[in-house]
């Protein structure tokens, strides 16, 4: 039987800019039980005066022993993120409590197709999925729709740019596509959900993670294109997510 | 509601404080519309002053979470019933 969580000193390893507002800290954390692809950590900050402030933030890749990682975006006037990503520098703790969710999450004995759909900053726990693939050797195909503003905002690009064995990158630009790019920039779409993703017959294991309307609207389109409900996934995060 | 929402798998971390095992992947059904679906599936608002959880079918609210110092106050009246899948 799992204990009641409790929280843990964890003590920042390094720290690697994704963009020029995200950055992903590399966390140790003695103790660290290990995790599944997709669970989440809170992080609390306490200040000199006592008050503190806590958020979530999914994982960003399998445990390294007691080493974890996330990655966090910079949320303007939030409360924790803007220390995470401009102020925290190695050897700084911070309490971590985790992990935590066993419902959006993909175990590497997983035997169905995964369709991956990604808004922005919600690519964290997905990209937790397919290193977790990676790392099991899972044949089982993985397909990846990214949505995001433009091309400035990928996160893991170099890594998702490296060829992969069962595994499909679509990026969808929302503000600005790369010169020539066939898609013009807008919003996810029923045709981008249907040439990006698996047909409904193949039963595939949907995982959405992104802003709330992001998520709401993706969900949707899955919904008419076939998808039961049942294999659809989603994890919102909002304004009180930073 | 058109306020932004998070959703039930933000529950993970207070409940766990509670309970033993993860009541997000439980299976909850709501008390006013009978909807039935995973808790990580509610419509969560807060955190201040607490923690509310709605029905994403009717909208009511299904849970109530407030943990003041030393102490967490749940109301689960909006639910009928959890499923948790417990470890033989």
């Amino acid at each position: 039987m799992r204990r009641r969580l409790a929280w843990r000193a964890a003590r920042l390893h390094e720290a690697r800019a994704e963009t020029a507002t995200a950055r992903t800290l590399v966390l140790d954390v003695p103790g660290w039980p290990g995790h599944l692809a997709g669970q989440h950590v809170d992080v609390r900050l306490t200040a000199d005066d006592g008050y503190t402030a806590q958020r979530s933030y999914s994982l960003a890749k399998p445990a390294d022993g007691e080493r974890i990682e996330l990655t966090v975006e910079t949320v303007a006037d939030g409360e924790v993120s803007p220390y995470l990503t401009e102020v925290i520098e190695p050897g700084d703790q911070v309490e971590i409590r985790g992990p935590v969710g066993g419902w959006f999450v993909w175990r590497p004995d997983g035997k169905a197709p995964v369709l991956l759909v990604a808004g922005g900053a919600g690519i964290v726990p997905l990209m937790a999925m397919i290193r977790a693939r990676r790392q099991a050797g899972s044949r089982v195909p993985f397909r990846l729709i990214y949505s995001l503003r433009d091309q400035d905002g990928r996160y893991y690009a170099d890594e998702l740019r490296k060829p992969e064995p069962g595994l499909d990158v679509t990026y969808l630009y929302t503000r600005s596509a790369p010169p020539g790019a066939a898609r013009p920039a807008g919003r996810v779409t029923l045709a981008d959900l249907a040439e990006g993703g698996w047909p409904a017959d193949f039963a595939p294991d949907c995982y959405v993670c992104g802003p709330t309307g992001f998520v709401e609207a993706a969900a949707d389109l899955l919904l008419a294109l076939g998808h039961t409900p049942e294999r659809i996934r989603t994890e919102r995060f909002g304004p009180t997510g930073d | 509601m058109t306020a932004e929402y998070l959703d039930g798998n933000a529950l993970a971390g207070p409940l766990g404080e509670i309970f033993a095992v993860d009541v997000t992947a439980a299976t909850g059904r709501c008390a006013n519309c009978g909807l039935t679906g995973p808790v990580a599936s509610l419509h969560v608002y807060g955190p201040d002053p607490g923690l509310v959880a709605r029905c994403p079918g009717c909208d009511e609210v299904v849970l109530r979470l407030v943990r003041g110092p030393g102490t967490a106050w749940l109301d689960l009246r909006g639910a009928v019933s959890l499923r948790l899948d417990v470890p033989e």
